[in-house]
């Protein structure tokens, strides 16, 4: 794979009177796109005043961050985006296994009918039913609860198709290997399946977390208080223009409330895209 | 359905005997509260809730802060169809029609029995009172109430050599001062005509002459040629005149507009009032809004509803709760915090308010327009009509359409809508 | 020997079943029934405690196709698509092969274009306010420099749709942009250098080789946009909440406000059948492409 990348670069360079012009193409693009947090963090150091007047010399504050922090209860908002990704991203690992098994190794009657349900849950998307499943999950006296919010996510019809394509190409061999070493199905599929899945797993569960972490509309509908609000409908509720805190310290909170993911990101940026790159284009 | 429930009462065992915990003597209250303006006042709030609960250990009040007016509607209603009520919630004075429709909340008169409670329900200002009041109950008990008042930069009006302490009274001289304090970035005034165009429209129509809807919330006089000349004169402000930015003006952000010196004037709640005094780095004044046909404006804000689900216990503790906090000095305290108005004439005589209101006179100003002040516009369906007209509003205001074809417009929606209840 | 291959085939199906079980009844649940439920709850008249609903047939349907703000809602909708996909699209090939260049600073390039993917929508559209702002804000500054006035980015029918568009744009080219890259790493170079060889320019290398190798990639980019162009209204909630008069409303919030700002479900079911319907189609097309990818394995 290196190989490949670095034969492509010195493929690149006979090309090489329009690098600078792509660099510097690519440089631009990158400024505008970096921008909007550019200025939030300019924004969030400063007084608001000095903040909408783009005065460099104004002094450096904290304030902001100060007022946004005690104005609401972020470190239970952030505890319980935490509660939730986590939740969801067992509830999907745990039932697309089952499930991505099902439908990769064992040939049910109905098998490809099922499935092709399954598949239509990619359009069904859980966010256009919010209507019903609001109405679903009250039913199930889930109303205002991190399952409630998690629930509709969970049979992730994504998450199915991706493992069971993953242990579709997990050799027999080794299947019938473990076999004669006396696994059941259970053990094939946490010894062979799993571990061989384990790049696929890896690439899903971040782009799960990453997803649901910055989710919105839903856990809007279905959260009605401070113990399940999560950081998204907590931010939304307090920088609502309503509440008319000003942009300094809409800001800071913005940053706040994005730094965990962003940091993250920012650290493990390499395995973050690798992770990208495999759960998507498979 | 019976699998479903048992799985999902599996999922709840946990939180169920939580919820068994707490000592059989205390009642427990939950409360939605929505906040519309500047400030950290859920703090506020929260202290409010916690002397209470000092004063009375055997009620626990939970209230929740819930976003907006139409937020917290859509909370505190949810948790009802949800089986997870609320038993008393402070929501949308104009909430009430779809409240009684709902079958959702049960009138004060129905829960007081002594005297001394009946003489509660009287002690309010009756402007505020009449939102609350539908077929001759009373539903709703005001908390945290507004008019709009007239914010104006006294140091800008220095500069354009107006006179600081006189205020216009008029649209006509609002207009000249407009014109002369326009000018080198700054506009002579904003309104502000998103969150709740349909509110500072109101103002226009009524000082135009001409109140907006029927007392039973089933008839709308949005078409009425008077209607349609304030909204020419409000759309006038920047087409015409050119004293107001074209397009819609931000609700929300207009308070930092005034603080930064963006406008001269505004035209807000009074219940920002405390967030522009701490923030406003100007000397600035307050005035009651410019007259035509008449002086006016609406009232505003918020109510105590209490709800239907809530056991009698439950509804008597709320009541206890809704006196405390509507008691004088507690009005006078959040009249102070936040500016909105104080609900009873015995607030005023608060040695706080009374203290608070010498040293800034500003404070006073909604408080005596309460005499102009008429109800809000409140009608059954109402979010589906308030949204016709703030459509209509807005279409005007952009100039999408006329004037008389958006009201137009928006009356035949109203008309729609509210005949099954004529 | 029979009778044994049969049980283990009984066997298998029962294990099969058993292990997509409990993935079918949260589907059932949250997928199948909530389907099937909005349909029917479109067929009932708004409800009220004093006024029970009625079961009114298509009635919803046609106030919905009576009403003037459902073709303005659904038009911009079709603006939102239109303008939000191919541009996206677009601008995630260029910086897919932008990141892929030998550049300088290539790292921080990559970074920045993938941030807003990590960004929350609603944090989105709060940096994006403070561009907003009229007169304040960012832009208006920038083009102050050149003279020109403040303008209500949010506020004016003309421009609130396009601001909105402009945040989404922002918020899912990088996303694209990683397919994209991943792609372009699975081409081998020596198609680039044999093109060279053949004395083939960049256009046309890009036009008769690098586009068709990637069209697998756009078409799945595709799909994905188009249920973006469905789902993502987040910044709504911030920026515009739908206005000025409508002139940025989307259908699913719209969906959203008629069931719970006006408490009108059945509405809002008759909306949601509609938006399905667009979205059976996709499927369709959708479906055809992933054969297609399996195929290829």
């Amino acid at each position: 794979m290196s190989g490949t990348v670095v034969r492509l670069k010195s493929g690149f360079a006979r090309w090489s009177w329009p690098l600078t012009l792509d660099a510097f193409g690519a440089w631009a693009l990158a400024v505008v796109w970096i921008a909007p947090l550019l200025f939030a963090a300019w924004a969030a150091f400063h007084t608001p005043q000095a903040a909408l007047a783009f005065d460099v010399h104004a002094p450096l504050i904290l304030d902001n961050f100060r007022t946004a922090w005690s104005a609401a209860p972020w470190l239970r908002y952030l505890l319980n985006t935490m509660m939730l990704v986590t939740t969801i991203l067992a509830g999907q690992l745990v039932l697309c296994t089952l499930a991505g098994y099902a439908f990769a190794r064992f040939p049910f009657p109905g098998r490809e009918v099922v499935f092709y349900l399954v598949l239509l849950q990619l359009f069904i998307l859980p966010e256009v039913l919010i209507v019903e499943n609001y109405a679903m999950v009250s039913r199930l006296g889930l109303f205002d609860s991190i399952l409630g919010i998690g629930a509709p996510y969970m049979a992730s019809a994504f998450g199915i198709f991706l493992l069971r394509q993953a242990f579709k190409s997990v050799p027999k061999e080794l299947e019938e290997a473990a076999r004669v070493e006396g696994c059941g199905w259970g053990g094939v599929l946490w010894r062979v399946y799993v571990p061989a899945a384990r790049p696929v797993y890896l690439a899903y569960a971040l782009v799960s977390v990453a997803t649901h972490w910055n989710n919105f509309l839903w856990p809007l509908v279905v959260t009605n208080s401070t113990s399940t609000r999560p950081l998204t409908v907590g931010l939304s509720l307090f920088a609502a223009p309503e509440s008319g805190v000003n942009i300094a310290v809409i800001s800071a909170a913005t940053l706040m409330t994005a730094a965990p993911l962003l940091i993250a990101f920012l650290i493990f940026q390499r395995q973050f895209i690798q992770a990208f790159l495999r759960a998507g284009v498979r | 359905m019976k699998i479903m429930r048992s799985l999902s009462g599996a999922f709840l065992a946990t939180a169920l005997t939580a919820a068994s915990l707490p000592a059989a003597a205390e009642t427990q209250l939950t409360m939605y509260y929505p906040i519309a303006v500047g400030g950290p006042l859920t703090r506020v709030v929260d202290g409010l809730v916690a002397d209470f609960q000092a004063e009375h250990p055997d009620i626990k009040v939970n209230a929740i802060y819930a976003g907006n007016y139409d937020d917290t509607r859509i909370r505190a209603l949810s948790a009802i169809q949800s089986g997870d009520p609320a038993q008393l919630s402070v929501l949308f004075s104009i909430d009430v029609y779809d409240l009684i429709e709902q079958d959702l909340i049960v009138p004060f008169d129905a829960i007081v029995s002594t005297d001394e409670e009946r003489a509660w329900l009287e002690s309010f200002y009756p402007a505020l009172m009449a939102n609350g009041q539908v077929e001759g109950q009373t539903w709703g008990i005001p908390f945290q109430r507004s008019t709009i008042v007239l914010y104006y930069n006294k140091d800008a009006f220095a500069e354009a050599g107006l006179d600081p302490d006189a205020p216009p009274t008029t649209w006509d001289e609002m207009v000249e001062a407009g014109k002369a304090l326009t000018g080198d970035g700054r506009f002579g005034l904003m309104v502000p005509s998103t969150g709740y165009p349909y509110w500072m429209f109101q103002a226009f129509a009524i000082q135009n002459g001409k109140e907006l809807m029927n007392p039973d919330g089933t008839e709308t006089y949005f078409d009425d040629p008077a209607v349609v000349e304030a909204l020419q004169f409000w759309r006038d402000l920047a087409a015409e005149h050119g004293i107001m930015p074209a397009g819609t003006l931000e609700w929300g952000t207009l308070r930092q507009a005034f603080v930064q010196g963006q406008t001269a004037m505004m035209w807000h709640t009074t219940g920002n009032l405390t967030a522009v005094r701490n923030e406003a780095p100007f000397d600035f004044g307050v005035a009651m809004l410019p007259a035509n046909v008449r002086p006016g404006s609406p009232t505003g804000g918020g109510n105590f509803y209490i709800f239907k689900g809530a056991s009698d216990a439950e509804r008597k503790a709320a009541v206890t709760f809704i006196r405390w906090i509507t008691a004088p000095e507690r009005a006078a305290a959040w009249s102070i915090a936040t500016g909105y108005v104080g609900i009873t004439p015995e607030a005023y005589e608060t040695e706080a308010l009374q203290a608070y209101a010498a040293d800034f006179p500003q404070a006073l100003v909604a408080r005596d327009q309460l005499e102009v002040a008429v109800a809000e516009l409140s009608t059954y369906e109402g979010g589906r009509v308030r949204e016709a007209l703030n459509n209509a509003v807005q279409a005007a205001l952009t100039g999408s359409q006329t004037p008389d074809a958006a009201l137009s417009a928006a009356q035949a929606t109203a008309d729609r809508l509210l005949r099954p209840y004529r | 020997m029979d009778s044994i291959e049969a049980f283990q085939r009984r066997r298998m199906a029962l294990y099969g079943w058993m292990l997509a079980t409990p993935a079918l009844i949260l589907l059932t649940l949250f997928a199948f029934t909530p389907t099937v439920t909005t349909l029917w709850q479109s067929l009932f008249s708004r409800g009220t405690a004093r006024r029970p609903q009625q079961f009114i047939g298509l009635d919803n349907y046609a106030a919905l196709i009576n009403d003037p703000v459902f073709w303005q809602v659904a038009t911009n909708n079709l603006i939102y698509a239109a303008a939000t996909i191919p541009v996206s699209i677009a601008l995630a090939l260029i910086m897919a092969l932008w990141a892929n260049a030998r550049i300088p600073a290539r790292g921080v390039v990559r970074a920045a274009y993938f941030t807003p993917t990590m960004l929350p929508m609603i944090a989105a559209a709060n940096l994006w306010l403070f561009f907003y702002t009229p007169g304040l804000g960012v832009i208006d500054r920038i083009a102050a420099l050149f003279g020109i006035g403040a303008t209500n980015w949010l506020g004016q029918p003309d421009t609130a749709l396009a601001a909105v568009i402009i945040v989404t744009i922002w918020k899912e080219a990088g996303f694209f942009m990683i397919f994209y890259l991943a792609a372009l790493q699975t081409i081998p170079p020596d198609l680039r250098e044999a093109a060279i060889m053949e004395g083939a320019g960049r256009w046309t290398y890009a036009r008769r080789i690098l586009l068709p190798l990637l069209m697998p990639t756009t078409l799945f980019i595709l799909v994905n946009a188009l249920i973006n162009s469905v789902k993502l209204i987040d910044h709504l909630f911030i920026l515009t909440k739908g206005g000025p008069n409508n002139a940025s409303k989307l259908l699913l919030y719209w969906i959203w406000e008629t069931a719970f700002a006006y408490f009108d479900r059945p509405m809002a079911a008759a909306l949601t059948v509609m938006v399905l319907i667009v979205l059976g189609i996709v499927a369709v097309i959708q479906f055809r492409a992933l054969e297609r990818r399996i195929h290829y394995r």
